[in-house]
């Protein structure tokens, strides 16, 4: 069923009697040409292009519980490809690209607005650094653009530009980023999927991996043995603990992040505003609430909920840039799994056993990266090797010393 | 958090710096054979269990002691702290 104004009309008239389940319940088949594991926005991404873009329509998504239960469901739903790294940058603005038509790709909803994004400075440094970058997005065929504090302040005047400790000199926009409406994508991609033919399973669990002599034949799960020719895990925080079952130790730590909501307000907020002295993301919400977050816990988890000094410090982030955030209620809060890697960047590669392929260690950067990541993933699994924007994207790359390391930290998972 | 700290006592876990697995204490030998594959090993790859695990904790602000703290990452429930110390020295790493 295609949807349109025309569509939403005519059912409007007709006592909405004609809307349809926008996907299948199937029972899981004796074997399909590649299982996915794992039906969070990047599964069902990767099972879109696979069979939109990659003619292979035998797929099936195997989920552990409901349809975009992790994390897809639990981020702060900003995209943007403002990147530094020659590793990264063409990747997420190959993203960038593909969230501006993906409403039109997808015939769903997505919410997707183009808001503007502003990262802000506070030291002279700070602004040469983002000079830096913005002429790395440049290169990428992004788009990046200086603001001073005065035009900042025509435009945003309700920023704390005089505090005494971060004072605020001035920003990078990259006007094209923005937000999503994170579930629509996760269920625009699953309508576009199953109506290519890929068998969506909820509630289906994998246990294990059948491998043998070096090659993996299918997927064990609480429903019953499944064949496939190649297997893609794509389980984001449960990244160690799915791999484990197949022999294999990941440069990957789980942490949780912790996210957060206010009471609905009028607008207030044009875009996204980033803290650039701490760690302080936000936006406001088309049903008025203010969404932000900011550094993850720190320690190694896998319970979905976070502690109280995070909570605190995120606090103080909001009211160093916008004092007039402490005049709102907190709604709710929650925390989110995060596969965080040993330099901060992700993976999508073949894995040592043949025909087990990974995709996983996003840190919490892993949502505006879902159309790409599932393109990229579709392209390695249908032709076995990696998309050009994705190919320093690899498992080997700490061996091999070609890291991806956007803020050069190093291996210490929780600083990234 | 509360970290029950062996020579403090109960202490806030904001108090503390988080460094990763305890494994960490293990650092393999640089003139072993295949002394490469090990650092890479060391320095990148992690069990990250869900379950019990066994991590290493800076108390910063407080008496600037490396704490081996077992901890449930499916629950936060510490059931056993010891001094770094002590348990590098049992291992065989310290003198």
């Amino acid at each position: 069923m295609r949807y349109s104004a025309f569509r939403i009309f005519k059912e409007g008239l007709t006592g909405n009697k004609g809307w349809k389940p926008v996907w299948r319940d199937p029972e899981p088949k004796a074997e399909y040409d590649i299982v996915i594991i794992g039906g969070g926005g990047h599964g069902l991404a990767t099972a879109y292009y696979l069979a939109k873009e990659f003619g292979h329509r035998n797929v099936a998504v195997l989920e552990k519980g409901w349809l975009g239960s992790g994390n897809i469901g639990r981020n702060t739903t900003i995209i943007r490809s403002n990147y530094l790294l020659p590793g990264n940058e063409p990747f997420y603005e190959m993203s960038m690209k593909l969230w501006e038509n993906l409403e039109q790709d997808t015939n769903y909803n997505s919410m997707v607005s183009q808001r503007s994004i502003l990262n802000l400075f506070h030291t002279d440094g700070q602004r040469d650094a983002f000079v830096r970058r913005a002429n790395a997005m440049f290169l990428a065929g992004a788009d990046a653009e200086l603001a001073d504090a005065a035009a900042l302040r025509r435009e945003l005047p309700f920023l704390d530009f005089d505090n005494a400790r971060f004072p605020i000199k001035g920003g990078l926009f990259q006007r094209r980023g923005g937000t999503a409406r994170h579930d629509a994508v996760a269920w625009g991609y699953a309508r576009g999927a199953d109506s290519r033919g890929v068998d969506i399973i909820q509630n289906c669990e994998v246990t294990g991996f059948d491998i043998q002599n070096g090659k993996c034949l299918g997927v064990e799960t609480n429903r019953g043995a499944i064949k496939a020719k190649k297997v893609a895990v794509c389980v984001a925080g449960s990244s160690s603990r799915v791999m484990a079952a197949a022999g294999m130790r990941l440069p990957i730590e789980s942490h949780v992040l912790q996210a957060f909501v206010t009471e609905g307000l009028k607008p207030v907020l044009p875009g996204v505003i980033t803290f650039g002295a701490g760690h302080f993301y936000v936006s406001q919400s088309d049903k008025g609430g203010l969404v932000f977050g900011g550094d993850i816990d720190g320690y190694n988890t896998y319970a979905q909920r976070g502690n109280l000094p995070v909570v605190e410090d995120v606090a103080e982030g909001g009211m160093a840039i916008m004092p007039m955030i402490g005049r709102a209620r907190l709604l709710r809060s929650w925390g989110g799994l995060m596969d965080m890697s040993m330099d901060g960047s992700p993976f999508i590669d073949k894995t040592h056993i043949d025909g087990l392929y990974f995709n996983g260690g996003w840190c919490y950067g892993g949502f505006k990266a879902t159309p790409a990541s599932g393109y990229a993933y579709a392209h390695l699994l249908a032709k076995d090797e990696p998309h050009p924007t994705a190919a320093q994207m690899r498992l080997d790359r700490f061996r091999s010393g070609n890291i991806i390391d956007e803020k050069g930290v190093g291996n210490q998972p929780n600083l990234h | 958090m509360i970290i029950p700290h062996p020579l403090l006592g109960p202490r806030d876990a904001a108090e503390f710096v988080y460094l990763g697995d305890a494994s960490l204490i293990d650092r393999p030998d640089w003139q072993a054979e295949g002394a490469m594959e090990q650092f890479h090993d060391y320095g990148y790859l992690r069990d990250n269990p869900a379950g019990q695990h066994q991590e290493l904790w800076y108390h910063e602000q407080g008496d600037r002691s490396w704490l081996v703290v077992t901890r449930d990452t499916l629950t936060h429930e510490i059931t056993q702290v010891e001094l770094a110390r002590d348990v590098a020295r049992a291992r065989g790493r310290d003198k």
